[in-house]
């Protein structure tokens, strides 16, 4: 705000002195030019009169000749003065207007709204730099949740494109430097509600910056990196960074999860999709050699994953010596019939699209089914903007680098319990994956679930810490059961609890709580709501566990007792 | 030599000298203190403020109070002059003249504390 008004106040010294300037001339001329009254007795004009008429004339309003009719001379001086005082104005205006119109000035317009709006959040909010195709899938997805956040970005083009987007929030957005202290402190680091750092944008360094800043100047913040080389990736992991992305790698896990456990990956879509959306139908790619086209950083990647579950793969790569390629390939883009079938699509099972061109890409995906129209085909997609034109290609399999982060993310930030169970749930075979996947859509439908976790401890759960607290038993199935009607078991699943660092996946209902206990549940929207009231209030806890309704009031309380007792 | 500096000083100056020979005189007299002069130390008040505006040190913020200061009572003191003059019609009488001189010597102490800043800054520079 300081930096606008002195901005104003330095623009407009000289637009102010010229207007000064000229109705201090108009004001004295009309004062010392005689004029008439009626009678024709010689008058002069007195000072207010003078500063009457100046300032009516200057704006051009026009009252007329007062107290009384002008003499000649005194209209002569009123020709001067219009002129003089219409001209200052024009001046000053258009100083005013271009100032407006100025880079400099709106930038400060904006810097000091955006900081104004930072400042009013009254609610947790996560600070994301970067706004490029990861950014906005991200942000559009904490919306979606009801999660406030607030972009940096060093791009104006990408901030007006926040700005344009239909979010159901306000999401403020600033065009400036994220690795400068100064941008993120402006952000909202040091705001009370600032429940996280994101740093997306494509620039190690840039985001190796950001997480410095953060655990120096606000020291136990969560902070999430992107991080392309394994160098930023070790030099991001030495201070203390909480989860580093490298999007090749997290791409390929995935990519390879999808190919040999479909189940497992279909968890993974399930438990990270946006809550309420459609759920994704399960895939069986088939077993057998796969073509993979591209070897760059993410077919290597691909590779060494394919590699390590133990698939052939038969590579086609047009530039076998940039990329470093060892071994029997094909040379060639892939997009030709001719390579295709010297790298033998005709007896694959599938091929992989992974070059870093999505025209190509989709060329590949096209020539590849012309020769074997039952392939199973997996294709990268690189731009988001490209989501029509792969839909269209119905292709068996369309993965998302952006996509995949960004709700990679979103799990991390939101539940971070769901980031390890997934975690673990990868270790595990195909089978059980399944078995869960089947578990779940029992519970939800056909409908993504929604995710949420809790912690036995007085914030979190107060009935059942004080229950806890009092020596009794509470059991894992009892918090399941609905508080309106014991009887009903509410539509939810309890994923994982992790005590002392100890993970169980899907425990016993029988199991009995201990304090501190972390719990994960999936479920049906809105179930967590319900779920509330075992965990929170006294008396639904004493109804499930006893079946008795308790009265609540120290009245009836003591009437109860009373009862009892005689 | 700065012009800038002459320019400014001269103004800060001239409002302090101006508004002194208004105040000067018999205190309720009206033949001692001229309109014209209340009229030129307001300009000249006016020009030494807007002089001031976008200086953004302390130094710079305090002498732009002082100024305002000084605005405020002259103005008041000339609506003072033509409400009793064309309003009320009750011509310059002590009363009257003795409120608008001593709103003007507010004013002369706001410009005086300007034009001691103004020293006290320009010692400090030793340039």
């Amino acid at each position: 705000m300081e930096k606008i008004v002195f901005l104003i106040l330095r623009r407009m010294r000289a637009p102010l002195l010229v207007i000064i300037a000229a109705y201090t001339i108009s004001i004295i001329g009309m004062v010392l030019i005689p004029g008439a009254d009626e009678q024709g007795n010689p008058v002069r004009m007195g000072f207010f009169h003078a500063v009457y008429f100046v300032s009516y004339m200057a704006t051009t309003i026009g009252f007329g000749e007062i107290p009384y009719a002008f003499t000649d001379a005194q209209r002569m001086w009123t020709v001067v003065a219009i002129h003089l005082t219409v001209i200052a104005w024009l001046y000053a205006i258009g100083k005013i207007l271009s100032l407006i119109g100025e880079p400099a000035f709106r930038q400060a317009v904006g810097e000091n709204a955006f900081a104004r709006s930072v400042r009013r959040m009254r609610e947790p909010f996560y600070v994301v730099c970067g706004y490029g195709d990861t950014g906005s899938l991200l942000v559009r997805a904490l919306s979606r949740r009801g999660l406030r956040s607030v972009v940096v970005d060093w791009n104006q083009d990408r901030v007006n494109e926040l700005e344009l987007e239909d979010l159901g929030m306000y999401v403020p957005g600033l065009c400036a430097d994220a690795a400068r202290a100064v941008t993120l402190k402006e952000a909202g680091l040091l705001s009370g509600h600032c429940a996280g750092v994101v740093a997306l944008t494509d620039d190690d360094a840039v985001n190796l910056k950001i997480a410095i800043t953060t655990k120096l100047l606000r020291p136990g913040m969560p902070v999430v990196c992107r991080a392309e080389t394994h160098d930023a990736v070790a030099n991001m992991d030495s201070f203390g960074t909480d989860h580093i992305i490298n999007p090749y790698d997290t791409f390929a896990v995935r990519l390879a999860l999808a190919l040999h456990a479909p189940g497992a990956y279909l968890l993974h879509e399930w438990l990270t999709g946006v809550p309420g959306t459609q759920l994704s139908v399960p895939l069986y790619p088939p077993h057998g050699t796969w073509v993979l086209c591209g070897y760059g950083r993410f077919g290597k990647a691909v590779k060494t994953r394919l590699d390590a579950e133990g698939v052939e793969t038969h590579i086609i790569e047009l530039d076998p010596v940039g990329t470093g390629l060892e071994g029997e390939f094909v040379a060639g883009r892939g997009t030709e019939a001719a390579t295709l079938l010297e790298a033998g699509i005709e007896k694959a099972a599938g091929v992989v699209a992974g070059t870093d061109d999505d025209t190509n890409n989709l060329s590949i995906m096209i020539t590849a089914r012309a020769l074997k129209p039952d392939l199973f085909t997996v294709a990268r997609q690189n731009r988001h903007d490209n989501d029509d034109i792969f839909q269209a290609a119905r292709l068996d399999l369309v993965m998302q680098r952006s996509e995949i982060i960004a709700r990679d993310l979103l799990a991390l930030l939101t539940t971070p319990l769901l980031n390890g169970f997934l975690k673990r749930v990868r270790g595990l075979s195909n089978d059980w994956s399944n078995l869960l996947v089947s578990r779940i859509s029992a519970v939800t439908g056909d409908q993504v679930p929604e995710i949420w976790s809790c912690r036995i401890d007085m914030q979190d759960a107060p009935a059942v810490y004080g229950m806890l607290d009092e020596g009794k038993a509470v059991c894992l199935e009892q918090l399941l059961r609905d508080a309106r009607n014991r009887e009903e078991r509410l539509p939810c699943l309890l994923l994982a609890l992790k005590r002392d660092g100890d993970w169980r996946l899907l425990p016993e209902d029988d199991m009995q709580l201990l304090m501190g206990d972390e719990l994960l549940f999936c479920g049906a929207q809105r179930v967590s709501e319900r779920m509330a009231w075992a965990l929170q209030n006294n008396n639904a806890l004493h109804y499930i566990r006893s079946g008795e309704e308790r009265p609540s009031g120290l009245l009836w309380r003591w009437l109860s007792g009373y009862r009892e007792r005689t | 030599m700065n012009l800038e500096k002459v320019v400014f000083g001269f103004f800060i100056v001239l409002a302090l000298t101006l508004n002194f020979g208004f105040f000067i005189g018999d205190f309720d007299n009206p033949a001692h203190h001229n309109e014209y002069e209340l009229f030129a130390a307001i300009i000249v008040n006016l020009i030494a403020t807007v002089l001031k505006f976008g200086d953004r040190t302390q130094m710079g913020a305090v002498l732009l109070a002082t100024s305002l200061v000084a605005d405020l009572q002259l103005i008041i003191a000339a609506v003072v002059w033509g409400v009793a003059v064309y309003v009320t019609m009750s011509g310059l009488e002590p009363s009257v003249m003795g409120s608008i001189v001593s709103l003007s010597g507010g004013a002369l102490l706001a410009n005086i504390t300007s034009v001691v800043l103004l020293i006290i800054e320009t010692v400090n520079l030793r340039r």
